[in-house]
């Protein structure tokens, strides 16, 4: 269609380049020229609506719709709901807004102290820039300096800092440092939830959710590599490399080749089921699949060879000789008997206790197990080795002592010993392939045989050395023994006779223990029973019972006391016979106290209601006790254990004027504030410099200087300085965070527990 | 190693620390778990007061009183007691501003003699029995007035500062200035026989013939409180330091403790078989000591009420008086004797011995000074006790060297920091703690308001569970084991508490035996 469009323009371009001198004729000739060049059918111009239908069609049913649509017009939201609606976008709105604001408004309430107006300039000394803003350079020398000092890059106006090193300072302040750093925590923290999510993924068990990821993996995968086939050749040189690789190893792997429990179940089912047979049928196409050669184009020749030949022999892992006709796939089945060359050829020693079908997949599995044997071999080998080191040491410890004592005990043990590890050996070379169990079994038998008679004989050895130190009493050395008495094997009659000497003073000191037990729980049983017996009225003998000393004096009083005689006298004489009177006299005030403390029994007992009533008679008593209100008696006194105090309960409220009542806002216990206000704020017990800190007003305000409100544009500004945290410095700030930290880690043992 | 620059590093780096010991003397009240993480507010409020409190602790420890000085004491030679040594040998052995310290003064005329210092220990108010009233700067030995105030005299006192002083006569109690002009004729407080100034509540407690216990508050010249003690005629009387608690001796034997609160008696304590003839408080409000006609001097832990020593006097004692450093002096007839240490343990000798001229009437301890004035019948006795007074004052509080612009100074202050005379209680640290009756009506209230209980531990209830596992089996196996694990939590507190004091005690008998297991240079010529 373009082609033909073309081949008119140059006709009109004519036509207009003849300019306009008669329209009409113009027209003709621009007629005749259409007419004249190749013609154009209207056919030609419809053919293209053919091959692009679709717009039409649409538009069509669009039409055809609209024709059919019969319903009318929503009416439109009434002005209520309109205005409900706009209200909500509004709120939403305005609300995303504030709460921009909802940071700053809890950091500066959190805060220890504000200072006002926020954004002050800091003090101290200022920039010659700030100071002198309009001066300039004027005399000749001046000129000179200054030239002099920009040629060689030195500051002009802050005396202090190279411009260089202004840009070193400003590289990374404080905060941005912050800021950098609360990234980088982010970003770590997010890495871990990513690694948390892997992880949890990981260990979901379903086994779809696993195929159908590994497909949608598989799906990106070959996208992504079809992709870099184009973009990046090498690399996708290298991911061919890649799949070959793992072609190999599902070649050597006996997945996917219907050997597992799953396919033979399976496999007995495919002859009644479809459904089996084609995911049998599945597994085998996957290996198929996997293990097909790539073709690259370069050397096709060879590799096709050998793709042949190593695309055969897939099917041939199969485990179970399964002869059945009907599975189509189970005819092209090889014979065994190759796959058994090759595993001899892989493993040319012959095993000779080797039992059961040589099956094809077995290779693999008797690698593991050679290996598992290897390092069992080896470990049993160190095993002997240090055995062996032991007995060495051993034999020359017990060489020297045995060298005082007799000599034929200890050949017999060492020729047990002997015979012990020979043992061993015999069990281990029984045991070789497949016991490895039983060989750790009989090795800790072994091993725990041979401690026990090392033990046997330090324990035997040491009592004569100790006895003259220790005595038949619990020596240190005999302790041990006790211990490990189940592993001493007792061997002669000396070891029996130890053995019982042994039993018999533990026995007695048990006893002994036993004994005292008894002898005091007796005596607190009497002393309790004393302590019940007692009264509970104080005994007068109790008071005041508290020996005095006498005091020698190094002068005797020679002055006779100015009192008058007479009263002297009599404080003699009271003297003499006060004693008993004035403690009774205070015991019965006591009483009387308690008397009076305790709470009354309330009577509500009524004459009549029930029975006479009238002078002298008195109400039933089943009627007195029911109406009769007992009260729950008082806490103990305080003085009630002490015989010559007593102590007034009624409390003193006149203090409670002066204490706080009701706690501030966020106590909630009066525990909590207590331990707030424990320590004193006043200058009286505190330095000077203390009280300024701890008495620091909350809010701090310049004289004079304009507060405004923060600004929008300070914001972000203020949301930073949060991070840095305005606070007044206490000196021990650290305490409270490290305690903050370990009761985290505390929370944390919880949670696990 | 050659190539590394040797390079200066501070061997002590970080302020230096503050010794265990001063951080305790300064520790007040206890550290307690923070509130937990939800409660923000609250945690912040408490970890601010925490630290606050941490700070001044640390401070006042790293500035309390640097360089202290000690306070000796007499030691005598061997085969020597210390109560042998007379004041003149002492004075012999001291330099002549100490030894100017011992001296007596003869005033035979007016009787016997009871005496008070002042606060600051520079100023004497001696009053004589028949009517000498006399007040001097006994250091300068410079007179500040003298009269008679033709009347019996019973006792005298300083008020708050050396200006003002107490007198109680034969029927009203009198109050002058330092020049001698009476200021005040009182005449609510009656046959005032006793009298003692509660310094930091500018109250004078008087003690009358008439059984009645009065509180004059000196700031505002009106009477607080009188209580009727129906105890007959008072002339035992001493106050509580610590918590300005009167304590009154009564003829029965009893010693009460008194606050202007409270119209009982706080504590009656049977102290002797006779009545009591002394009273005395040590500075603590730790011990309190009293003698009695039974002839016994007895020493009582008067936080717990309970006796510590019992002395037999042959004599008795009739007046005692303590030390700030803890010294008791005892009068017996005419001779004073000094004892060190009557509460640790038990004497057998008085740490010093004075005869006196006459008859004792009246000791007091000079603050601040080794100085033990004594009043007698022959008028006068300032004798010298090594180790009686508190070497380090405090000189905000009461300095014996101030000028008068300072007084002037800290009398203002002391005004304004007086306490009011309803925060006289047994226990002074009542302040800071909420008053819990209120608190608990309050919540009480709250809680019938509310419906709940917004304060009680949420109780637990099992979560709803599917597939059968809410069964009220399962719920009660549920409920149980979250029953046990809150009960474990409990026991494991309790064992790790005690394992932590196990620990502690441990490492304290390890320590006591590697200072007894120390070798000594000596050690090696032992067989």
């Amino acid at each position: 269609m373009r082609v033909k469009w073309t081949n008119v323009e140059p006709c009109c371009v004519f036509c207009l380049i003849q300019g306009g001198s008669d329209d009409e004729r113009k027209h003709c000739k621009l007629l005749e020229a259409i007419s004249e060049g190749d013609k154009i059918h209207l056919s030609d111009l419809i053919g293209t609506l053919d091959k692009t239908p679709s717009a039409l069609i649409k538009t069509k049913k669009q039409l055809k719709n609209l024709q059919h649509n019969q319903s009318t017009l929503e009416t439109p939201l009434t002005r209520k709901e309109t205005e409900k609606i706009q209200r909500e976008v509004a709120f939403e709105k305005t609300s995303k807004e504030v709460s921009r604001w909802q940071s700053v408004v809890l950091q500066n309430q959190k805060a220890e102290q504000l200072v006002f107006p926020l954004n002050q300039e800091p003090s101290g000394p200022k920039r010659i820039e700030q100071v002198v803003a309009g001066w300039k350079a004027q005399t000749p020398l001046e000129q000179e300096i200054f030239s002099l000092l920009r040629m060689n890059k030195q500051p002009l106006h802050d005396p202090v800092l190279t411009p260089t090193e202004e840009a070193s300072l400003r590289a990374m302040s404080l905060e941005e440092a912050k800021i950098r750093r609360a990234e980088l925590q982010k970003t770590r923290v997010l890495q871990s939830y990513y690694e948390a999510k892997a992880k949890r993924g990981k260990r979901i068990k379903s086994k779809k959710y696993h195929r159908i990821q590994k497909k949608v993996m598989r799906k990106e995968y070959l996208k992504q590599f079809d992709e870099m086939v184009k973009t990046d050749p090498a690399a996708a040189l290298e991911e061919l490399k890649k799949m070959e690789l793992s072609r190999m190893k599902e070649r050597m792997s006996l997945k996917h080749q219907n050997s597992g429990k799953w396919a033979k179940s399976k496999a007995i089912m495919a002859k009644y089921d479809d459904g089996a047979r084609k995911a049998m049928q599945k597994q085998l196409e996957v290996n198929k699949d996997l293990t097909q050669k790539l073709v690259i184009p370069a050397d096709e020749d060879e590799e096709d060879e050998e793709e042949s030949a190593e695309t055969l022999p897939d099917f041939v892992n199969d485990v179970e000789p399964i002869l059945d006709q009907v599975n189509p796939w189970m005819r092209g089945k090889l014979s065994t008997e190759p796959m058994m060359e090759e595993s001899n050829r892989l493993h040319p020693p012959v095993w000779p206790r080797e039992v059961g079908k040589p099956g094809e997949g077995r290779d693999d599995q008797e690698e593991d197990e050679e290996q598992m044997e290897e390092t069992e071999e080896e470990s049993l080998l160190r095993g002997f080795e240090e055995r062996r080191k032991l007995r060495q040491t051993e034999d020359v410890k017990v060489a020297p002592m045995t060298m005082e004592e007799n000599d034929g005990k200890v050949i017999d043990i060492k020729a047990e010993i002997l015979e012990i590890s020979d043992d061993d050996e015999e069990a281990v070379e029984i045991s070789d392939d497949e016991e490895a169990l039983e060989v750790s079994d009989d090795e800790e038998a072994g091993l725990s045989n041979f401690t026990s008679l090392f033990h046997g004989l330090v324990n035997h050895m040491e009592p004569p050395a100790d006895q003259p130190k220790a005595g038949p009493g619990l020596g240190q050395g005999e302790s041990p023994a006790l211990l490990e008495e189940g592993l001493v094997r007792v061997r002669t009659l000396e070891d029996v006779e130890l053995l019982s000497q042994d039993i018999s003073a533990s026995d007695t000191a048990l006893l002994t223990t036993r004994d005292l037990g008894t002898e005091e729980t007796d005596t607190q049983s009497a002393t309790q029973q004393a302590d019940k017996k007692r009264k509970k009225m104080i005994d007068p003998n109790e008071v005041l019972t508290k020996e005095a000393k006498v005091i020698e004096m190094p002068l005797a009083p020679t002055a006779v006391e100015d009192v008058e005689d007479k009263e002297e006298q009599r404080v003699i004489i009271k003297e003499a016979f006060a004693g008993d009177d004035v403690i009774s006299d205070f015991l019965k005030d006591k009483r009387k106290q308690e008397e009076a403390g305790r709470p009354k029994v309330i009577d509500l007992t009524l004459p009549g209601w029930g029975e006479w009533g009238g002078l002298g008679l008195q109400p039933s008593r089943s009627k007195r006790k029911r109406f009769r209100v007992k009260v729950a008696p008082p806490p103990p006194r305080q003085d009630q254990k002490l015989p010559n105090i007593i102590i007034a309960e009624k409390r003193d409220s006149s203090i409670a004027a002066h204490q706080v009542c009701q706690l501030p806002f966020p106590f909630e216990n009066p525990i909590q504030f207590e331990r707030t206000i424990r320590s004193p704020v006043g200058r009286t017990w505190n330095t000077q410099n203390t009280v300024q800190k701890i008495t620091a007003p909350k809010v701090v305000t310049q004289l004079g200087a304009i507060i405004e409100p923060i600004a929008r544009e300070d914001l972000i500004k203020d949301i930073r300085q949060a991070v840095t945290g305005p606070s007044i410095n206490l000196e021990s700030d650290q305490g409270p965070q490290k305690k903050r930290r370990s009761q985290q880690k505390k929370k944390h043992k919880r949670k696990k527990n | 190693m050659f190539n590394s620059i040797p390079q200066k590093s501070d061997p002590f780096p970080g302020s230096a620390p503050v010794p265990e010991e001063k951080l305790n003397k300064f520790k007040r009240g206890v550290k307690g778990e923070l509130p937990p993480r939800p409660q923000y507010k609250l945690r912040d409020v408490v970890i601010r007061s925490e630290a606050a409190s941490d700070l001044a602790q640390k401070q006042n420890a790293r500035y309390d009183l640097m360089l202290p000085e000690d306070a000796g004491f007499l030691e005598g030679d061997e085969d020597e007691d210390t109560c042998t040594i007379s004041q003149d040998d002492i004075v012999d052995a001291v330099d002549i501003t100490a030894g100017a310290k011992y001296f007596s003064l003869t005033l035979s005329q007016f009787g016997p003699y009871r005496l008070d210092y002042s606060k600051t220990g520079r100023h004497l108010l001696l009053g004589g029995r028949r009517g000498h009233v006399t007040c001097l700067d006994w250091q300068s030995k410079q007179l500040m007035c003298e009269m008679n105030v033709m009347e019996t005299v019973n006792d005298v006192k300083w008020l708050h500062s050396e200006a003002l002083f107490a007198v109680a006569q034969k029927k009203w109690l009198y109050i002058y200035d330092n020049k001698g002009i009476e200021l005040h004729c009182i005449r609510k407080f009656n046959d005032v026989l006793r009298m003692q100034f509660l310094p930091y509540h500018f109250l004078l407690a008087t003690a009358s013939a008439t059984g009645f216990l009065q509180y004059l508050d000196v700031s505002v010249g009106k009477e607080v409180v009188a209580i009727c003690t129906k105890a007959g005629r008072l002339d035992v009387m001493a106050h509580n330091p610590h918590n300005a608690i009167i304590h009154l001796g009564h003829s029965n034997g009893t010693v009460t403790l008194w606050t202007p609160n409270q119209r009982e008696p706080l504590v009656k304590m049977l102290c002797h078989q006779g009545g009591v003839r002394s009273v005395a408080v040590d500075k603590t409000g730790t011990y309190m000591v009293t003698s009695g006609m039974d002839k016994k001097l007895k020493v009582y832990d008067i936080r717990a009420y309970r006796p510590l020593q019992s002395y037999f006097l042959p004599a008795g004692a009739s007046c005692l008086s303590l030390s700030q450093r803890g010294l008791l002096s005892a009068a017996t007839g005419d001779i004073v004797q000094v004892y060190r240490d009557v509460w640790g343990i038990p004497v057998t000798k008085p740490y010093m011995a004075h005869r006196a001229k006459g008859s004792v009437w009246g000791v007091h301890f000079c603050p601040f000074e080794d100085v033990l004035g004594v009043g007698h019948g022959e008028g006068f006795t300032s004798m010298v006790v090594p180790g009686a007074g508190e070497p380090n004052f405090d000189g905000l509080d009461a300095n014996p060297y101030r000028s008068a612009k300072q007084r002037q100074e800290w009398e203002v202050k002391a005004l304004l920091e007086k306490i009011q005379p309803e925060l006289i209680g047994l226990d002074p640290s009542q302040l800071s703690q909420v008053d819990h009756s209120t608190w608990e009506q309050r919540h009480v209230d709250r809680v019938q308001v509310l419906g709940f209980d917004p304060l009680a531990k949420e109780k637990f209830t099992p979560r709803l569970k599917t597939k059968g596992r809410s069964s009220s089996g399962k719920v009660e196996k549920r409920k149980k084991q979250v029953a046990h694990e809150d009960q474990r939590d409990v026991i494991r507190q309790t064992v790790e508490d005690r394992m932590k004091i196990d620990k502690e005690r441990k490492e304290k008998e390890k320590k006591k035996a590697a200072a007894a297991g120390q070798k000594s240079a000596l050690d090696r010529f032992r067989k």
